[in-house]
């Protein structure tokens, strides 16, 4: 399911070159088919793990993920790592310890109860909850069909973010703008000699400031799996759902049994209602 | 009650005599629940029940979160996401209160658009209006506080504009605005205090309802006719009502687990569906939103809010005449409680001798062209203020207006009814005509 789209999103752009103006930014957002999509859809453990890895070695170098325990990662519902291979990779990192030292603090080795740690550049946001925090496409002309219909989210987003590198637009040409053409970005800097006499975008997209971060074959699956850009891209978005939704899977068998169980109720209470008003309603 | 001739309580038991001399609660429980309803009502008559529920289900999910929540600008985030990674089954009983407020809107729309079809406003009940009116007033401020709790981007400017409405009063608006923000900018104290009126509104909210119920206990049920249940002895009552219990406690429990079960499916399968993603980003005063948009319930109102920008010949007009006191915004601010405030009016602007919109041919078009017009100011309350939204918001605000000064008075005057059945029981007979009858007048509405 690869079809792409185009959606809209509204945002104030402040430029060096121009004032501040609002204006309708076009951006494409492929409508990837993820296996946690829809009432039965469950995260893919192994595309958890996998995208697990690509956090570790590529997303976690600029941000963090400042929400998620080490611990979470042998959850039920989530990557489903073996406790002991949880504890290894947490000691993998280093927290610092307010309480060692007689109070100075200092660093030791994470424990399972640890967080990740927050992001170390100050303009890298934090990925927690990145998957629901860009979910804000609710195209078409603000009907929110898309998300409802094509259950289209932020894993969408990010791995679309993923792959929407291009090269520069040739009416950016002598722009010199920061940053990198992304055509999935909405929030960037956007040159002038790109609006046309209407004030409307003439390519989708923007520049955004983080560089690319993957090519394709950045990293070597264990299981074996491709690792080619729209894969791992999709492998890091799924893992960063599951991060912002952690009890997704739980989430989605209450929703089924509370429907399963009120479904039934509704029978019952509709067979009662009606023999209690049989009566009145048969006199003639 | 309700004048409606009706057997009351009688205490049997020793114990019952004994307990009904000192305090008579058991008797007036049982009046309440037998009291005699209209047999006639439709399924419109059972989002009361509904709401309800609603409040009570966001008592109690409240309750719980409050036991894990912090009030604190560096800590409210984080704890909310304490709730829904942490917590023993606390993500449902977030998603429960964040959703139950949209269920409880859904259902507080369709019980006063049902209340203006079949003119439960009119008198005798216009003080059970009011207080819903009064109600659905609190509900607003109620939700509105409620998310700004989680203290997410647009929590906080979120508050910024509501807030900001208040800081466009001539005047004094400046100073209402910190007054109500207890600091010069949204902040700490902003949230304490939002946070205390959150738990406290419900209550009131709580309160206010059983005085909503004891009023129309008193004049009696309206219902789709619009026509009084017989007082004149008990056996012609009996012909037209039967008692709350059992008859409307099932089938009002019927719709319940209807609508539970696609709040259910809502909760398990979209619950942030509704919400805006931005929320899910901690509060940042330094960046803001591209785009901030209240929560779907409150669009309507916020489209009234924007409508009047300062290029419209009324805003301009009015501006002169009070020598530029009231500019664009602070019309915008009059406007959006003006659009309350002439709802809280229908029962006195609507001049109809007829009171259910059934056998009103004229009403009925100009009623079902505003919940269209509610309808479209929602989508365009969400929709940048820009052309063409900014002059459909215009119309539907203009119409709002019209209907409730215009056309609602006019209509009383040109409009020729039908005639109404003569009681209820006939309208009730001529639904559930016997097969074999044929000639059943189905309702010309429904």
């Amino acid at each position: 399911m690869f079809r792409k789209l185009t959606l809209t999103a509204v945002t104030t752009l402040a430029m060096a070159t121009a004032p501040a103006i609002a204006a309708e930014v076009e951006t494409e957002i492929e409508d990837y088919a993820f296996s946690f999509e829809g009432p039965f859809g469950s995260f893919d453990q192994m595309q958890l793990q996998r995208g697990l890895q690509v956090y570790t070695e590529i997303c976690s170098a600029c941000h963090g993920l400042e929400l998620v325990a080490f611990r979470n990662l042998h959850d039920e519902g989530g990557p489903g790592l073996p406790e002991d291979q949880m504890r290894a990779y947490a000691e993998f990192y280093e927290v610092f310890d307010q309480s060692l030292f007689d109070g100075e603090g200092d660093f030791r080795p994470a424990t399972p109860a640890d967080k990740f740690p927050s992001s170390s550049l100050s303009n890298a946001p934090d990925l927690s909850l990145m998957a629901k925090a860009r979910a804000g496409f609710h195209g078409p002309a603000g009907t929110g069909i898309n998300q409802l219909v094509k259950g289209m989210g932020g894993a969408e987003y990010i791995a679309s973010l993923m792959t929407g590198y291009h090269e520069e637009p040739e009416c950016a040409a002598d722009a010199n703008m920061d940053g990198q053409y992304n055509v999935a970005f909405a929030a960037g800097g956007f040159p002038a000699s790109c609006i046309d006499e209407h004030g409307h975008h003439m390519v989708p997209g923007s520049w955004i400031s983080m560089s690319q971060p993957l090519y394709g074959d950045d990293v070597e699956y264990a299981d074996g799996h491709s690792t080619d850009l729209e894969h791992v891209a999709q492998d890091v978005a799924a893992f960063l759902m599951w991060t912002a939704e952690p009890k997704m899977m739980a989430r989605k068998q209450a929703g089924l049994t509370g429907v399963l169980f009120l479904t039934v109720l509704t029978v019952l209470l509709y067979l009662t209602n009606k023999r209690l008003w049989a009566p009145h309603k048969k006199k003639h | 009650m309700g004048g409606i001739p009706h057997d009351h309580y009688e205490p049997n038991t020793n114990g019952e005599k004994w307990l009904h001399k000192r305090l008579p609660i058991v008797g007036l429980l049982y009046d309440t629940l037998m009291i005699p309803t209209p047999k006639n009502l439709n399924w419109m008559w059972i989002w009361g029940i509904v709401l309800v529920f609603t409040l009570v289900l966001q008592i109690a999910t409240g309750v719980v979160l409050v036991m894990h929540y912090i009030p604190h600008v560096d800590m409210a985030f984080s704890s909310v996401e304490h709730i829904m990674r942490d917590v023993n089954g606390g993500h449902m009983i977030r998603y429960f209160h964040m959703n139950g407020a949209s269920l409880f809107f859904v259902a507080v729309y369709a019980h006063m658009f049902r209340s203006l079809y079949y003119g439960s406003y009119k008198a005798p009940r216009e003080v059970t209006w009011i207080i819903g009116m009064l109600m659905y007033l609190i509900m607003m401020g109620t939700a509105f506080m409620g998310y700004v709790l989680p203290w997410g981007q647009m929590s906080f400017h979120g508050t910024a504009v509501i807030t900001g409405l208040f800081g466009a009063i001539p005047f004094v608006g400046d100073s209402v605005q910190t007054w109500l923000l207890g600091a010069s900018a949204v902040g700490q104290p902003a949230l304490n205090r939002f946070f205390s009126l959150h738990y406290l509104l419900p209550f009131v909210l709580l309160g206010l309802t059983i005085v909503h119920v004891w009023a129309f206990h008193t004049t009696g049920n309206n219902n789709p006719t619009g026509v009084e249940v017989r007082r004149t002895s008990k056996e012609d009552a009996q012909k037209d009502t039967l008692p709350f219990w059992p008859y409307f406690v099932i089938k009002d429990l019927f719709a319940l687990a209807i609508i539970l079960a696609v709040f259910m499916a809502v909760v398990g399968f979209m619950p942030n569906y509704l919400g805006h993603p931005d929320n899910y980003i901690p509060a940042n005063a330094l960046v803001t939103p591209s785009h901030i948009v209240p929560e779907w319930y409150f669009l309507p109102f916020y489209a009234i809010l924007r409508a009047f920008t300062a290029d419209v010949w009324v805003v301009q007009i009015v501006n002169f005449l009070s020598f530029g006191i009231i500019d664009a915004k602070f019309f915008g601010v009059l406007a959006m409680f003006g659009a309350i405030a002439v709802m809280a009016l229908a029962p006195w602007l609507d001049t109809s001798t007829v009171r259910s919109g059934r056998y009103r041919p004229m009403f009925k078009w100009w009623f079902w062209l505003l919940v269209v017009d509610f309808i479209v100011l929602m989508w365009v309350g969400a929709r940048p203020a820009e052309f063409p939204y900014d002059w459909i918001s215009l119309i539907a605000s203009a119409y709002w207006f019209a209907y409730f000064l215009v056309i609602l008075p006019l209509l009383g005057v040109i409009e020729k009814p039908l005639t109404p059945p003569a009681t209820i029981e006939e309208d009730f007979n001529a639904h559930y005509a016997p097969k074999d009858g044929g000639a059943a007048a189905v309702n010309p509405a429904e």
